[in-house]
């Protein structure tokens, strides 16, 4: 009896964690989510704690009068550029890591580990200077390439994981029956190791989706939707913030229940 | 032929990635230093001065400072609770993970606004205890004068967005532990404390401090969830980077608060290699 009552206590006291952590995670975005949607008359209403009456005009005037599609528009060009270029330079450079041995071999590998965790988007401030020469200033390319900087020494890592990962026999099978290496590299190794590519193309596009201070810094006009949103933020009423809570958080939450199945061993082997 | 290719090969592959790496972190990093040191084509210290003696810089240095040695900490044994508890097999497991993930992709501008629907003087916490009776007027966190509320403010809705990134490593750390030595314990006769302080904790270590540190260097360039939420009230290094650079327009104090991060970052990583490196030749000798 005693045994079981410890045992149910312990039980409950699981429960009780449990459920304080879901409300802590979820109400927040769940009152975020009503509140974006509630009409402002709703929201200073002091004795309307959860909003009944909803409206789509605060979050239409964000998308389409002040800015917000022209931002989303950029965000996502800004992400799959980042995506191209790091891809563009990470994947040749952590296939060598994985496949050579040469001199030098391990200083790279340890920059790259050194370097995957510096807050590239700090070195906006001088990047400033060398853009207006270039024209690079307040160009979406501009932004692409300051945040592909960030997430290049992590392409590299994970991409030299993923190919050590793969067979090099298999590879020099191919080789033996005639095909180049490249060709090989094209038709062997590259599906092989697709799942895990799709893995780091994935993190890549949320960092860039999420940076703020590079895309703040080098841009004026063509802003990104982190960018637009912490400029508009600061003279905008209350409920013009929770609608722009949504729509920055949407994505992130669809992607989220889509993708949670991989999330976890991707960051695990993005953050190692 | 075949020889010399692949001689020559791996630095052609790798040429291209360093080369980048080169002009987007080596470059701004002389340019910085430049931009901070010279002026006039000679070396100066009036940008130092300036970037000093702004009342702002060392209430940011200190606020930063103050927010990571914090956050950092409170979110270790948060995130080690949080692990172990997920870690289990229970009923709602799947709606929890999924939950707790979230804020990992969320951006800090999106959770600071977040927060703000729960926290703001018209938002759902001050509502909700004023509808209940248990306070007659709603509790303000944002205001220049209350200085205090703001600061564990942050550090509360920062709890919210970044404890996952110390998670998801425990966690996935806490997966690769070999069943076997928990239950040679269990066998032996140890309790649960027992096998989380003898086993569980060494042979996470490796996680805890990637994590750590990777966490610590992240937190150093605080500056969205600040800047949506309290402004310069609560001035930190970032914010002021940016606020000179964007408001002021004077790159060089802009520039020497960015080298400040990027310096104490570095730091930090050395520190962190250090710790993997001697790690690493553990395991090999």
């Amino acid at each position: 009896m005693n045994e079981k009552t410890k045992h149910n206590l312990k039980k409950l006291g699981f429960y009780t964690l449990i459920f304080i952590v879901v409300v802590w995670m979820g109400l927040p975005l769940v009152v975020s989510t009503l509140y974006a949607f509630g009409t402002p008359d709703d929201y200073y209403n002091p004795h309307r704690i959860i909003p009944l009456h909803f409206t789509l005009e605060t979050t239409k005037m964000l998308l389409f009068t002040l800015g917000g599609w022209e931002a989303l528009k950029n965000s996502i060009i800004v992400a799959i550029l980042a995506i191209i270029i790091s891809f563009a330079l990470g994947l040749p450079a952590g296939y060598a890591i994985a496949r050579f041995i040469f001199p030098g071999k391990d200083t790279i590998k340890l920059g790259m580990l050194a370097l995957k965790v510096f807050p590239v988007p700090i070195m906006a401030v001088p990047l400033v200077m060398l853009y207006i020469r270039l024209h690079l200033i307040d160009t979406l390319l501009g932004v692409a390439l300051a945040h592909s900087a960030g997430s290049l020494p992590l392409v590299v890592l994970i991409t030299a994981s993923i190919f050590s990962g793969t067979s090099a026999e298999l590879e020099e099978a191919g080789m033996v029956f005639g095909l180049t290496r490249f060709q090989s590299f094209l038709r062997i190794t590259l599906p092989l190791a697709l799942p895990g590519l799709a893995a780091a193309a994935m993190f890549t596009f949320v960092g860039s989706w999420n940076e703020v201070f590079a895309a703040s810094v080098l841009t004026f006009s063509h802003r990104t939707l982190p960018a637009l949103m912490l400029t508009l933020m600061e003279t905008a009423p209350d409920y013009y913030k929770f609608a722009a809570a949504f729509i920055m958080a949407f994505p992130a939450m669809i992607y989220v229940a889509v993708a949670r199945k991989y999330l976890i061993s991707m960051w695990g082997i993005a953050l190692k | 032929m075949a020889k010399k290719v692949s001689k020559y090969a791996p630095y052609l592959l790798v040429a291209p990635a360093i080369i980048y790496l080169a002009i987007f972190i080596g470059y701004p990093m002389i340019e910085g230093i430049k931009l901070v040191f010279y002026e006039n084509g000679g070396f100066s210290l009036a940008t130092v001065h300036r970037a000093v003696n702004n009342y702002y810089f060392w209430p940011a240095l200190k606020n930063t400072l103050g927010l990571v040695a914090v956050i950092v900490p409170t979110q270790l044994i948060l995130a080690l609770v949080l692990a172990l508890a997920m870690n289990k097999v229970f009923k709602g497991r799947n709606i929890a993970l999924t939950l707790l993930l979230i804020p990992m992709t969320l951006s800090d501008i999106a959770a600071g606004l977040i927060w703000y629907s729960m926290l703001s003087p018209s938002g759902f916490m001050n509502k909700l205890l004023l509808n209940l009776g248990l306070i007659h007027s709603p509790i303000q966190l944002f205001g220049y004068q209350f200085h205090t509320r703001e600061f564990l403010m942050l550090v509360f809705v920062e709890l919210w967005r970044s404890t996952v990134t110390i998670f998801v490593i425990v966690l996935a750390g806490l997966q690769m532990i070999s069943q076997e030595y928990i239950e040679a314990a269990e066998v032996f006769g140890a309790g649960y404390w027992t096998r989380l302080r003898h086993i569980v904790i060494p042979l996470l270590k490796p996680s805890i401090q990637t994590a750590l540190l990777l966490r610590t260097i992240y937190a150093f360039s605080i500056f969205g969830i600040v800047w949506v939420l309290v402004g310069r009230d609560i001035p930190v290094l970032a914010g002021e980077a940016y606020y000179q650079v964007t408001q002021i327009k004077d790159y060089g104090v802009g520039a020497f608060y960015a080298l400040l991060i990027a310096i104490m970052s570095l730091a930090t990583g050395a520190v962190y290699l250090r710790l993997t490196r001697s790690e690493y030749l553990e395991v090999r000798r």
